[in-house]
C-alpha cells in the first residue's frame, strides 16, 4: 500500500482573506505540527501535487490554509464540499517537542503551519506566544488567538520589531526568508534554540528526486524528507558573522 | 508470473524500471511501498565523485510536464559501493547502475571501483543534459559514443547499457555505434533539453540556463525515437519517457522495448505504477497474450 494516498473529502473550504483558502478535508491520516501532504485534485494537469502545511488537525480531518498563486492552487480553491482529493502525506518532520516557554514566530503564508504546533503546545501545557505577520489583513483571527497563550499581530510592519527574545526559551519560526533569517540571529544573539520551517519547490515529497535539496552547515539535505523543520543556524549560517 | 520478460540473460518478473534520478536508491519508496513489485530500479545517477548538484530552483512545471536541473547531486561511487550497496543488494528486484561522468578516465574509474558490487546491469549515461560534465557531450555524436561503450566494455564483464539522449539528429546512428562498441543494450530517452523563463522576474528560471523536460509532454518523442532505435539496432532496447499506466508500457513494447522505465510518473501518482503489472496481466488475459515478449517490436 502507498503513503496514505488516499482520496479525501472536502469537509469545508471557504476563502478568509484576499486569495487566502481554508480547506477541511477528511482523513484517517494523523499528521504532526509543521508536517505536510501533497495535495492533487486534477487528473493530468498540473503534475504534481502541491505541497501544503497543516493547519490544523484533529480526529478524522486535517485543515490546510493556502494561497492561491497558479493552477494547482487555482484548482484546489474551486473544490466543493464533498468534493475528493488526493492527500500524500504526511510528509516532513514536523517541528520538534521544545520545552519552556516557546515563541513562534511568523510571516504570511507561513503563519499557518504555527496554528497547529501552537495548539499542540498549549495543550500540553506550555506557555505560547504567537507572533503573526500578515501584508494587508489577518486571516482566520480568532482560530489564531485560541491557538496559543498570548498572540500578537502585526499588519504590515516587520514582525520582529520591538520584539524582546530574550524572553523565550525557544523560538519556532516559518515564513519569508529575511524574516527568519532576522529572528535565528536575535535567538543566536540571545542563547536560545530556533527553528525553522523551509519552503521549496517539490516533486516526490519522500526524499527520492532531490528537486528540493536545501544547502545546511552539514551539506546538501532534504527539505522534503530531512526538513522542512530545520534547526535554525542550520539553515543561516553561510556568514558567520550574520548570527554572531 | 504471466508479466515475466527475460531481458538479456535476466529474468525481470514485470518489465517495469525506476527510472534513474527519480527513485533515489530506492529506500524511500521502500518506506511507503513494497517495490518489490517492479521489475527493477535504476539507482540515482552516480558519478567517481561526490557531487552537490545545481544551485537555485531544480523542478519547473509545464503544461504536460517538469522540468528538472538536479545537476546529478550523489554520494559518489565510493559511497554506494561502501555504504548503500551492502543495504540494497539484496532485493528481489533486477539491481540497474547508472553512472555518469565528465572524462573518458572519470567513467572508467568509476566502473573499476564498482566491479566488485555484484550489480545486473551497468547503465551509461552519456545523456544528462543538466551538467557542463555530465556525459551528454558523448551521446550526441555515434563517434564519441562509439568510442566511450568501446573503452568501457574492455573495462568491465558488467552487462553494459548505454542510455541515449533525444537531443541529436539521428537516434538510430548513435545507437548503432554504441552496439558496434559492444552495448549489450540500450535505454532512451534521457530528459529533452529544455528552458523557462520567469516572466515576473524577467530572468531566466534555471541558472544552468537549459534544464531536463520530462513527464508526458515527451511520450511520443520517446516512441518515435524507440521506434527508430529498434529499427537501427539488433540488440535489447528499454524505453522511458512519460510512461504512466499499462496502455502506455504497451506501446512501447509495440515500438520495440523489451522493458520499460518509469520516473516522473513516481511523483504524480505512485499507487497508480505500482498497480501496472497487475494491469498487464489483465491486459494480456483479455488479449490472450501469453507473454509480453510477443508483442516487443509488432508494429
Amino acid at each position: 500500500m502507498g503513503v496514505d494516498g488516499t482520496a479525501g473529502n472536502v469537509l469545508s473550504i471557504q476563502e478568509v482573506g484576499e486569495a487566502i483558502v481554508h480547506l477541511t478535508v477528511a482523513t484517517e491520516t494523523r499528521p504532526n505540527p509543521g508536517q505536510f501532504y501533497l495535495l492533487r485534485a486534477w487528473q493530468e494537469a498540473p503534475l504534481l501535487g502541491r505541497p501544503i502545511s497543516v493547519f490544523d488537525y484533529s480526529e478524522g480531518k486535517v485543515e490546510f490554509v493556502f494561497k492561491i498563486v497558479g493552477k494547482g492552487t487555482e484548482i484546489l480553491a474551486k473544490l466543493k464540499v464533498n468534493d475528493k482529493l488526493q492527500l500524500q502525506g504526511p510528509f516532513g518532520n514536523g517541528f520538534p517537542e521544545v520545552e519552556g516557554k516557546i515563541l513562534l514566530i511568523g510571516g504570511g503564508l507561513g503563519n499557518a503551519p504555527l496554528h497547529a504546533t501552537a495548539k499542540v503546545l498549549k495543550a500540553k501545557g506550555q506557555e505560547v506566544d504567537l507572533r503573526l505577520g500578515f501584508a494587508e489583513k489577518i486571516y482566520l483571527e480568532k482560530e489564531f488567538n485560541q491557538a496559543a497563550t498570548n498572540t500578537q499581530f502585526v499588519v504590515g510592519g516587520l514582525v520582529t520589531n520591538g520584539l524582546n527574545i530574550r524572553d523565550y526559551d525557544a523560538v519556532l519560526t516559518c515564513g519569508p526568508h529575511p524574516m527568519m533569517e532576522a529572528v535565528v540571529k536575535m535567538a543566536h544573539q540571545a542563547g536560545i534554540p530556533s527553528y525553522v520551517s523551509i519552503e521549496k519547490r517539490m516533486a516526490c515529497g519522500i526524499g527520492a528526486c532531490l528537486v528540493c535539496t536545501c544547502k545546511t552547515k552539514s551539506g546538501n539535505k532534504k527539505t522534503c524528507k530531512d526538513g522542512p523543520v530545520f534547526e535554525g543556524e542550520e539553515i543561516f549560517y553561510e556568514d558567520e558573522d550574520k548570527i554572531s | 508470473m504471466k508479466t515475466k520478460i527475460k531481458f538479456l540473460d535476466l529474468e525481470l518478473k514485470n518489465p517495469i524500471i525506476a527510472a534513474s534520478g527519480t527513485f533515489g536508491f530506492g529506500e524511500e519508496y521502500a518506506e511507503h511501498y513494497d517495490i518489490e513489485k517492479l521489475g527493477g530500479i535504476s539507482y540515482k545517477g552516480l558519478t567517481l565523485d561526490p557531487r552537490d548538484g545545481n544551485d537555485g530552483i531544480r523542478v519547473w512545471e509545464t503544461p504536460a510536464g517538469m522540468m528538472n536541473s538536479v545537476g546529478l547531486e550523489n554520494p559518489g561511487v565510493d559511497a554506494f559501493a561502501r555504504k548503500i550497496w551492502p543495504r540494497i543488494q539484496d532485493r528481489n528486484l533486477i539491481s540497474v547502475v547508472n553512472l555518469g561522468g565528465s572524462t573518458l578516465e572519470t567513467y572508467l574509474e568509476g566502473i573499476r571501483r564498482l566491479e566488485h558490487c555484484d550489480y545486473d546491469i551497468l547503465e551509461l549515461n552519456i545523456s544528462c543534459p543538466n551538467v557542463k560534465a555530465g556525459g551528454m557531450a558523448f551521446g550526441t555524436e555515434a563517434k564519441s559514443a562509439e568510442r566511450i561503450t568501446r573503452a568501457v566494455r574492455m573495462t568491465t564483464q558488467k552487462r553494459l547499457m548505454v542510455k541515449l539522449s533525444p537531443n541529436v539528429g539521428n537516434i538510430g546512428e548513435i545507437a548503432k555505434a554504441c552496439q558496434a562498441g559492444g552495448a549489450d543494450a540500450i535505454s532512451l530517452i534521457n530528459t529533452v533539453q529544455a528552458m523557462a523563463i520567469d516572466t515576473k522576474s524577467r530572468e531566466i528560471v534555471f541558472n544552468n540556463t537549459y534544464a531536463g523536460l520530462s513527464g508526458p509532454a515527451i511520450r511520443p518523442i520517446a516512441l518515435r525515437m524507440v521506434h527508430q532505435t529498434a529499427k537501427a539496432v539488433n540488440i535489447p532496447i528499454v524505453g522511458m519517457g512519460g510512461i504512466s499506466n499499462a496502455d502506455e508500457v504497451i506501446q512501447f513494447l509495440m515500438a520495440g522495448a523489451s522493458a520499460v522505465q518509469i520516473g516522473t510518473a513516481f511523483f504524480t501518482n505512485p499507487d497508480q505504477i505500482f498497480q501496472i503489472p497487475t494491469e498487464l496481466e489483465m491486459w494480456m488475459e483479455k488479449e490472450g497474450v501469453q507473454s509480453l515478449e510477443e508483442i516487443i517490436g509488432i508494429v
